[in-house]
């Protein structure tokens, strides 16, 4: 299905991103490899989402430079993202998965709607107003949405944040599925327990800084630097 | 009172035994409006879309130029078309001044700075919302612009009643480009207008019941649309 060129790694040198005479993001550089999830952690207002627009390209960066290995244009199909509070169209379940596929142009997008429902178990919902799902099914479908356009790269903003432990664990179990699949899963959270779960490396970001990176679990077992244990230990909210 | 009382009685003789001149008075104002209507929004909703979706410099400009339009004076309206029909106007040649056709211009022009404005309104909140995510689909300004009016069906049918609202109850526009002339041009607020000056009550109070329920009806009508929408999440 996938052409072999692929767009990662993705190289991020020096990002700077300010707003409202804030500076959000003082200088990031790391690079993001293909593999296991990359889970970037910090206190509330440390800069996640911020970061994450940035690098799905949502945002312009004021300083520095994202740089992905294949040129901008063929970049955007090749990544998705879904956001903290799931857009739901005002349209039925089967025709909000529907709509990226088409407007990807992609062969035969019914059936891939319906497959990517069907995977995340909202088959028997695909003809209800997707506004009148329940938070968790809302996800599901953003989650859906985004893994039935096969993209290389996607960005979960908190996909849990306001969801119930049952609701959660699903989440979780559909974003281990995509990152099986093939893609690179970006994401954000503030649910330590999940982190480790899910994650293959965790980036911490401190202040608009990139504090600590590393193997998911050498950084949870034995955290880098006495910051980073704080913030795991929940002693470090800002 | 005994007066206002037979007028009444009269008033709804006709309305119920199917006056033939009163309900061809009542079919030309639905045709001339709902096709007013019809027009202005092809006209209307892209550009209240359009300046939903996009920034573009000017934006303000014509955002201020449209509510100002919204307060148009209707008789102001069908001057200006009166104008541009005359024979001696520059679309003259197309014989239009006092036609029905003529009419459901001078509606349009009324109304579709009205579409626009409310539909602007209606769905700015709505790309407020999808923005980043139709972004991040990679959907372009042509593509957002159709997504928010469809997605907006029942906001923009509400704002399209109160379009037709406004065209059906607006006396002065009709009056200068259509010139009220029986069984051709006379439509139910002319009609009301001549008859109460001259004083044939009873058609005018038939007339006025007609409008007033047609005016009823349609906000039954976008309440109900409400209601379906909310029902629906949207
Ligand atoms: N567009 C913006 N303009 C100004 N300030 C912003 C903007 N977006 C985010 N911020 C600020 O940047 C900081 C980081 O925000 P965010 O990335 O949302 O944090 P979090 O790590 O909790 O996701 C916060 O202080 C927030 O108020
Ligand atoms: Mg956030």
């Amino acid at each position: 299905m996938r052409a072999r060129a692929t767009c990662l790694p993705l190289e991020v040198e020096g990002l700077r991103f300010a707003a409202g005479g804030a500076e959000i993001l003082r200088g990031l550089d790391f690079t993001l490899d293909a593999g296991a999830p990359t889970l970037i952690l910090g206190p509330n207002g440390a800069g996640k989402s911020v970061l994450l627009r940035l690098l799905h390209g949502l945002l312009s960066p004021t300083g520095g430079a994202v740089r992905w290995a294949l040129p901008e244009a063929e970049v955007r199909r090749r990544q998705a993202m879904v956001f903290q509070r799931p857009v739901m169209l005002r349209r039925s379940v089967l025709a909000n998965a529907l709509y990226p596929l088409r407007l990807a142009g992609m062969p035969q997008p019914k059936e891939a709607a319906r497959e990517a429902l069907a995977r995340v178990g909202l088959a028997a919902l695909a003809e209800r107003p997707a506004r009148a799902l329940s938070g968790g099914e809302q996800q599901r479908l953003a989650l859906a949405r985004a893994w039935a356009l096969a993209p290389e790269v996607l960005f979960l903003d908190e996909p849990t944040a306001s969801l119930d432990p049952a609701a959660t664990r699903q989440v979780e179990e559909i974003v281990a599925a995509i990152a099986a699949s093939g893609t690179k899963v970006v994401m954000t959270t503030h649910d330590l327990g999940q982190a480790r779960r899910l994650a293959g490396e965790v980036l911490l970001l401190l202040h608009g800084t990139l504090h600590a990176r590393g193997p998911a679990k050498a950084f949870f077992d034995s955290p880098p630097t006495e910051q980073a244990a704080a913030f795991l230990r929940g002693d470090l909210v800002w | 009172m005994n007066d206002l009382g037979m007028a009444f009685a009269t008033a709804f003789g006709l309305i119920v035994g199917g006056d033939a001149a009163l309900w061809h008075i009542i079919g030309l104002s639905l045709r001339v409006s709902l096709s007013a209507v019809a027009v202005a929004a092809l006209v209307g909703l892209p550009l209240g879309a359009v300046l939903a979706v996009m920034r573009f410099p000017g934006r303000r400009a014509v955002v201020v130029a449209l509510n100002a339009l919204m307060g148009l004076p209707p008789v102001v309206a069908g001057l200006v078309i009166y104008l541009l029909l005359s024979r001696s106007g520059p679309l003259g040649s197309f014989g239009l001044l006092f036609t029905p056709a003529a009419m459901v211009i001078a509606q349009a022009v009324l109304i579709a700075p009205i579409l626009a404005a409310l539909a602007r309104e209606a769905l700015s909140g709505l790309w407020e919302e999808y923005r980043d995510q139709l972004r991040s689909f990679g959907a372009g300004p042509a593509r957002a612009v159709p997504t928010l009016i469809w997605d907006g069906r029942f906001a923009l049918f509400t704002v399209l009643l109160a379009g037709f609202g406004r065209a059906a109850a607006e006396v002065g526009a009709v009056m200068v480009v259509g010139g009220n002339i029986e069984g051709f041009t006379r439509v139910m607020t002319t009609a009301i207008a001549l008859e109460t000056s001259k004083g044939d009550l009873p058609l005018a109070l038939a007339l006025g019941l007609v409008l007033m329920g047609i005016v009823l009806a349609v906000n039954a009508l976008a309440q109900a649309l409400r209601e379906i929408a909310a029902r629906q999440g949207a």
